[in-house]
């Protein structure tokens, strides 16, 4: 069983290759680690959060960046009741159409509807931002490496600009954004929304606040998946350790003569 | 042709007909299989587990997946949001790739460990390779799909390389993308490749069991069964061997598909395919790293695509590299070694791959590359030359001899060779 053992090793070998990997991914610049209350196995979102981070998507993000594919129906996750998410969705103009005279017409929003985008087109968001698009939200928490961590520190990151470097016109300094640069200016001020739940709006908590609404935009089949992943992982020890009984006693004779 | 086998007449009658049963009778339930088989053997059981998983996620898949460049994306998020267990489906699919590769990776290097590509089972471990090479054109298809940036610049670098071909490589380039660039019929016919190759490996392995089946399994100790004092059926011993097997597989592959989903894609797959915009970084899946190390340590293109597929070729040949009739690296002190280092330079290779192609790891990759070749081609047709192999066993039943014992019985199986 030499062989056994040396597999073990090649396995931490492989192990410590992967996480290597992973942090490759990563990159130079390190972020604050939040501790989010959904990256434990067990997590969930934490809902009023949530609900407030909806609340600085919809008077702070919105502005700029869309969420193509959420609909308001998808944000009863959050706790949100029906007559609340037509409440929410009416508060939207949403651009239908043809009708039978062949217009397009605009009416209020429909929980099925998705959010409705700020721009017409990626052209126009792209002319409206001085030639940077401002990047759809619905994925983006998955789409960075570290995504909730690095979301949080870009928010919190707009800090002075050292003294010998030269900001040009239309870009703003971030500390944690890569190369520095960024075409986004300083979304989050103190007091900047005024939370419906009486939560002091400070930076910090709106950006906690909007990472865990924009996590769940991400993932919003988290909390499933991971407490269906629990009953999963329990039922399938406990057959492995059945399934390595029977297979001691069927093999016990064989053993035995050996 | 008489007496009836089975307790069911029912089932006697069909069978009388068409012996189906008496197969099955034959290779999963009698089927002689050596009884000193360690757990690196589950991993052939284990690998055809996975590919009927990824036939069955990915059947369902494609009926809520729409290969088109502007609905690709949006119809995979489709899935993940809006099918009942979408998400499930996907992340076992998507996972379940990896650890194909994983458990494929295992079931090659426990082959080249106890020396099971050896006489009489060439054909067998040829068949394995091509299932390889269809496992990586079929996953390398199936990272397109969802179209997001990874899918399509890695689509762009790899089917580039064909371009390296001297006189025709542009116009083959063209017709693998069906135009002047990957696009829409790429993704299309790269849909219907990725569901047909499955179907291809399955008629492979079919094979690759039928290789097998004509000799049985090779064993730890690397010599052939003696008799049946050597063997056990192969139900209900290894059926459960392989189960317990398979039940700590699933809950390691579980593990990832509901906790660690993404852990082994890139976060930049979540992004919209855009022509526009070149990610800082292409990196390919885990599993193509070391061939991606490969192809990039060679300054030539031509050649670097040449040497890439060589490491592929070389193990076509392995049955004819090494020349040493002892299978197993337990009898074989040197080979042991030289397979050891074999393994940190593939793990090197991966390592190097997904590092950018700059300063040292450029000169490492070199390195590491010229070792996976001198490995095959210089170190395994010299082996047998100097080595000395520790004796041999008389048979499976028989306890392992040790350096003490009667030297002439080594000696007689030496001369039978």
């Amino acid at each position: 069983m030499r062989f056994s053992k040396s597999v073990l090793y090649f396995l931490i070998l492989f192990n410590f290759f992967l996480s290597k990997l992973a942090l490759s991914a990563g990159k130079a610049i390190e972020y604050p680690d939040k501790n989010w209350s959904f990256s434990s196995i067990f997590g969930t979102f934490d809902k009023a959060s949530a609900q407030r981070g909806f609340q600085v998507y919809k008077e702070v993000c919105a502005g700029c960046h869309g969420m193509r594919l959420i609909s308001y129906r998808n944000l009863a996750a959050l706790g949100y009741n029906q007559d609340e998410l037509k409440a929410i969705a009416s508060q939207f103009e949403i651009t239908d159409g043809p009708n039978d005279d062949g217009e397009f017409f605009t009416r209020p929003g429909r929980p099925s509807d998705k959010f409705a985008s700020p721009y017409p087109n990626k052209k126009a968001a792209i002319a409206a931002n001085g030639g940077a698009y401002p990047p759809d939200l619905s994925l983006i928490i998955k789409a960075r490496p570290n995504g909730a961590n690095y979301l949080h520190a870009l928010l919190s990151g707009y800090v002075e600009p050292p003294k010998n470097m030269k900001v040009p016109e239309g870009m703003y300094y971030n500390k944690f954004y890569s190369g520095n640069l960024i075409a986004m200016p300083q979304p989050l001020y103190e007091d900047g929304i005024e939370y419906l739940d009486g939560t002091k709006a400070s930076p910090d908590q709106m950006a906690i606040d909007v990472t865990t609404f924009l996590a769940w935009a991400s993932e919003p089949e988290l909390e499933e998946r991971k407490q269906l992943g629990i009953t999963v992982i329990l039922f399938l020890i406990v057959f492995s350790i059945l399934s390595y009984f029977s297979m001691r006693q069927i093999w016990a004779p064989i053993k035995n003569k050996n | 042709m008489s007496k009836p086998k089975f307790k069911n007449p029912v089932v006697n009658w069909i069978d009388y007909r068409l012996p189906i049963f008496t197969f099955m009778n034959h290779e999963l339930n009698e089927y002689p299989t050596p009884k000193n088989l360690n757990y690196f053997w589950n991993f052939g059981s284990l690998a055809g587990i996975t590919l009927v998983i990824m036939i069955v996620t990915g059947i369902v898949l494609s009926m809520n997946y729409t290969a088109h460049i502007d609905y690709a994306f949006d119809s995979v998020e489709r899935i993940m949001r809006d099918v009942n267990h979408g998400w499930l489906l996907r992340y076992i699919h998507m996972n379940g790739a990896s650890f194909f590769f994983i458990v494929v990776y295992i079931h090659i290097f426990r082959g080249l460990y106890y020396g099971s590509y050896k006489a009489p089972r060439e054909i067998l471990w040829i068949l394995g390779v091509l299932i390889l090479l269809l496992m990586m054109a079929t996953a390398f298809m199936g990272y397109v799909l969802p179209w997001g940036q990874m899918s399509f610049w890695g689509a762009t670098v790899i089917t580039n390389l064909f371009s390296a071909i001297p006189l025709v490589g542009e116009s083959i380039v063209t017709w693998l993308w069906g135009g002047f660039s990957v696009d829409n019929p790429t993704l299309n016919r790269f849909f219907s490749l990725h569901f047909v190759l499955p179907f291809v490996i399955v008629g492979v392995v079919i094979l690759h069991l039928v290789a097998l089946h004509r000799f049985g399994s090779n064993n730890p100790i690397g010599i052939d069964v003696k008799g049946k004092q050597d063997t056990i059926p192969f139900h209900p011993y290894y059926t459960i061997k392989d189960l317990f097997g398979l039940s700590v597989f699933a809950t390691v592959f579980a593990a990832a598909v509901f906790f660690f989903p993404n852990f082994m894609g890139h976060p930049d797959n979540y992004i919209p395919a855009n022509p526009m915009v070149t990610p800082a970084h292409i990196v390919p899946e885990w599993y193509f790293l070391p061939f991606y190390a490969i192809l990039r340590a060679i300054p030539d293109k031509l050649g670097g695509v040449l040497f890439m597929f060589g490491a592929i070729m070389v193990l076509f040949v392995l049955p004819w590299l090494d020349k040493s009739s002892v299978r197993s690296s337990q009898f074989r002190p040197l080979y042991k070694l030289f397979f050891w280092f074999l393994v940190i330079d593939c793990i090197a290779l991966g390592y190097l791959g997904a590092m950018p192609a700059e300063g040292i790891y450029v000169v490492l990759s070199r390195l590491a590359t010229a070792y996976y070749f001198f490995h095959f081609l210089i170190i395994l047709p010299l082996l047998p030359k100097i080595e000395s192999t520790r004796p041999l066993p008389v048979s499976i039943s028989t306890p392992i001899i040790t350096a003490s014992s009667n030297a002439s019985t080594v000696m007689a199986m030496r001369e039978k060779k």
